[in-house]
């Protein structure tokens, strides 16, 4: 089973769903419609894909597209020693996905930190908070519209003495 | 008289005391705690200095050593760690990312930790190597010797 294979089977199994296809330094890049995300990951975690492992799921901000954000998720096989990338573009305003983490419990805190910097909401997520910044912390820190030098400091800054 | 006497001022005598009997507490949290620990260990040797006494508790501690990076996230166990430390105290400011900041000018990092608590001494570098750590802990001890002492028992004079 090959890179090709892998490309063909999805194509196969979910027409319409996949939008591009091709690969990246020898590793399959797909990418397809949000909608279909659970299905795709489900269709690849089983056999004979076998991709069992959640290696990565981050999001990138492209302001100037107008499907604002893209998710990325990598996957990885143990049997087959296979990597495949999962791409899915989100519109700018509400951006949301549906949740891997009833598949794997890792993207929990991965969607949760992807939640916390770039704002996207995972339906179905168990417990949707921010991860890394604190409670009353507003923004999204890695949107590229985040102001640079805006700090939202817990309290007061000291006076000097 | 016979035998061996000395004068000296109280005052004098209660700063000597301390400069040389700093108990620290390392509030380490990021790579410059490589340095911290080198410093205190056999080859560098922090207890030349009277600096030997690590306490992993505030209120036992008389230098609190604030090593690495402090996000906004851990500012108020910072200054809560600080509020626990009883008088005299003194705080030293180990490496660029207490002093500025450092590398890190983003929405995640305090912009040094005197944003936050009084610091003593700075020593800069990144990470500061353990001789420049010796001579801030020695600024500190000269900046001890030269402060008034506060005594509890000190009578009131206002």
């Amino acid at each position: 089973m090959e890179e090709k294979d892998v490309l063909t089977a999805l194509d196969g199994a979910f027409p319409g769903d996949i939008l591009e296809s091709g690969t990246s330094l020898g590793d399959p890049v797909v990418r397809i419609r949000p909608s279909a995300l659970a299905a795709v990951a489900a269709f690849l975690k089983t056999e004979p894909w076998t991709f069992t492992m959640l290696l990565d799921a981050t999001c990138v901000d492209y302001p100037d597209r107008p499907e604002r954000f893209e998710m990325v998720y990598h996957f990885f096989s143990l049997a087959r020693n296979r990597r495949i990338r999962i791409k899915a573009s989100l519109p700018a305003t509400a951006p949301e996905i549906g949740s891997l983490s009833a598949l794997w419990k890792n993207a929990d805190w991965l969607e949760r930190e992807i939640f916390d910097m770039f704002g996207v909401r995972f339906a179905g997520h168990p417990d949707l908070r921010r991860l890394l910044m604190y409670d009353g912390f507003e923004g999204h820190p890695l949107r590229k519209d985040y102001p640079l030098r805006m700090r939202q400091p817990l309290f007061k800054k000291r006076e000097a003495s | 008289m016979p035998g061996n006497f000395i004068t000296t001022r109280f005052d004098a005598m209660l700063s000597w005391g301390r400069k040389f009997s700093l108990f620290h507490y390392p509030y380490v949290t990021a790579c410059c705690g490589m340095e911290y620990m080198s410093t205190a260990c056999a080859h560098y040797d922090i207890d030349r200095f009277g600096a030997g006494m690590t306490r992993f508790s505030p209120r036992q501690s008389d230098m609190l050593l604030v090593v690495g990076t402090i996000t906004q996230k851990l500012a108020p166990v910072l200054k809560t760690v600080y509020d626990q430390m009883t008088e005299p105290k003194w705080v030293i400011a180990f490496g660029a990312c207490t002093v500025s900041g450092g590398i890190y000018d983003n929405y995640a990092v305090v912009q040094g930790i005197d944003e936050i608590i009084p610091v003593d001494i700075y020593i800069p570098g990144c990470p500061p190597r353990p001789e420049t750590v010796l001579d801030g802990l020695l600024k500190l001890q000269e900046k001890i010797k030269a402060q008034g002492q506060d005594w509890r028992w000190k009578k009131k004079t206002s």
